[in-house]
């Protein structure tokens, strides 16, 4: 049973993110200060900076899982502060942060968020990922006992069970080896030319945001400290990675010009 | 892709929390064990208390007897039972998303809090009857109390212990969600904090005069006392069942408040994504 109330339209032709001096502040700590961007639909955006640069924050308070202390958050269209369950179905997440029950297999968690984003052909869908993901001989495990490269692909199924046309990663290849983590970041990108997504992309590898991002958002200090594509940040830094600009920015070598 | 809208009450939203806790609760057959082994020690040492204060009660000059009438001590350990038991069932499925970090994988999610919550109060009948129910029959097998013999009182009982419980998990899983799993503790214990003032096991008479204003703001006082009038006066208190309802839907509702409350206030601590101790 469904009891649905009216649906009103999300505003088809807004960017996938807006966001517009967003703040957060602990305390003494402004974690996020003033930050503003918007992110267009189908494109990949890194969000880059080392730790406690405001990353996880920022993601936090567009996902509406942390309250902003000021500012907007529009995620297609929909304000994310009032009225975020209207988009919540058309996104989902991947961070380093959270879990699934261990004591579940991995089929059983799969299916338990198929039906929570109201999936209809789930065992199909659930197959799909498995193939994708190659966690066809995993379904059958409790997540608890798979290793960290394959929780991390099950963390990704989960987080492409509802074929979001947002997706926000969080770190997604942190701890994984470097094998593991290049198949992740193939899989990232292969979603994204399948389906157009829009995708979000907190990391602090420079490796990883050169090879899957369209755009960077450098932040430091809870503040934007650069935003372009990563072709310009080198030009502008007049640097070959962006690796060195990253530390020139962290140490404060150089400013963008 | 076909996927149904987020917007509005879904049970098939709830039905899937259901299923994540059923799954659970099947994987771990300690679990189970845990649901039945307490309630079913509570009973038996309940029951041989009964059995001796009886016995030494029926022995003693007519001045001096207690006066228990059959079952009071173990119908009180029985409905206690529901009271403790469907506020565990509540929070330890409550809990269990704090021990597994999926909370925030919820609160992303298109469940809603309602559906949350609903979700919760069924898991608590589901944990409450798998080791209730063995145990009331246990009872009759072996101290001959029969508490479904009481009849519809059961169930006016039933009804008022398990809202209160519900409110109380609500509350605590409330607190955990905003302070964390230092705060679990809260969870095994708060009920123990109600005991002694909800005269579950003697009347509120016993009480001393301010302490039993305080017991009347309990709505299971009301239930503890009716089960008493019933057994001993063998009346039915239908007034006190009211009052203790209309108690309850005090109570329910201000968890319901300070639940949505202490979620707002752990989204802007940022705790959400940082569930642990």
């Amino acid at each position: 049973m469904h009891i649905a109330a009216p649906q009103r339209p999300c505003e088809p032709t807004a960017p996938a993110i807006e966001v517009e001096a967003l703040t957060k502040a602990y305390k003494r700590l402004v974690a996020v200060d003033h930050v503003s961007f918007s992110v267009a639909r189908g494109s990949v955006t890194g969000l880059l900076g080392g730790n406690g640069a405001g990353k996880t924050t920022t993601i936090g308070m567009i996902m509406g899982l942390i309250l902003p202390t000021s500012g907007k958050v529009n995620v297609l269209g929909v304000d994310m502060l009032a009225e975020r369950h209207r988009v919540l179905a058309r996104m989902n997440f991947e961070s380093p942060y959270v879990d699934m029950p261990h004591r579940l297999t991995v089929r059983q968690n799969l299916e338990v968020f198929g039906r929570l984003y109201g999936i209809g052909d789930l065992e199909i869908r659930i197959s799909v990922l498995a193939k994708d993901l190659a966690l066809e001989d995993l379904l059958d495990r409790p997540s608890g006992q798979l290793s960290a490269g394959q929780k991390t692909r099950v963390a990704l199924a989960k987080a492409l069970i509802n074929e979001p046309e947002v997706l926000l990663l969080d770190e997604p290849t942190a701890s994984l080896d470097p094998d593991t983590a290049d198949w992740v970041r193939t899989h990232i990108e292969t979603y994204r030319r399948g389906s157009g997504a829009t995708i979000l992309l907190a990391s602090h590898n420079m490796r990883e945001v050169e090879r899957l991002c369209d755009r960077v958002i450098m932040l430091k200090e809870g503040r934007v400290a650069g935003d372009a594509s990563p072709g310009e940040l080198l030009a502008r830094f007049g640097r070959d990675s962006l690796e060195e600009v990253f530390l020139d920015l962290a140490r404060g070598r150089r400013r963008a010009p | 892709m076909n996927r149904t809208p987020a917007e509005g009450l879904s049970l098939r939203r709830v039905g899937a929390m259901l299923r994540r806790y059923l799954y659970l609760l099947r994987s771990s057959p300690p679990r189970i064990l845990d649901l039945i082994y307490w309630p079913l020690v509570q009973m038996l040492t309940w029951g041989f208390l009964q059995t001796y204060l009886a016995k030494a009660s029926a022995a003693a000059p007519i001045a001096g007897r207690l006066g228990l009438a059959a079952g009071t001590l173990i119908g009180a350990m029985l409905l206690w039972d529901i009271l403790f038991r469907g506020q565990l069932g509540f929070s330890v499925s409550f809990l269990e998303e704090m021990w597994s970090r999926n909370i925030a994988n919820l609160m992303m999610s298109p469940l809603r809090v309602g559906e949350f919550i609903l979700a919760l109060t069924a898991m608590s009948i589901i944990r409450l009857s798998i080791g209730f129910l063995p145990v009331t029959f246990l009872a009759i097998l072996f101290f001959g109390f029969n508490l479904w013999g009481l009849g519809l009182a059961v169930g006016f009982f039933f009804a008022n212990l398990i809202l209160t419980s519900w409110a109380i998990g609500l509350l605590c899983s409330g607190v955990v969600l905003r302070y964390g799993l230092a705060a679990e503790s809260l969870v095994w214990t708060v009920m123990f904090l109600m005991q002694p003032l909800a005269c579950v096991f003697y009347p509120v008479g016993v009480l001393p005069k301010p302490l039993q204003a305080f017991a009347w703001m309990l709505p299971p006082t009301y239930v503890f006392e009716g089960l008493r009038g019933l057994l001993i006066h063998h009346a039915f208190r239908a007034d006190l069942m009211g009052e203790a309802f209309v108690l309850n839907v005090l109570l329910f509702s201000v968890a319901v408040i300070g639940f949505r409350r202490m979620l707002l206030d752990a989204r802007r601590a940022g705790s959400l994504l940082q569930t642990g101790e």
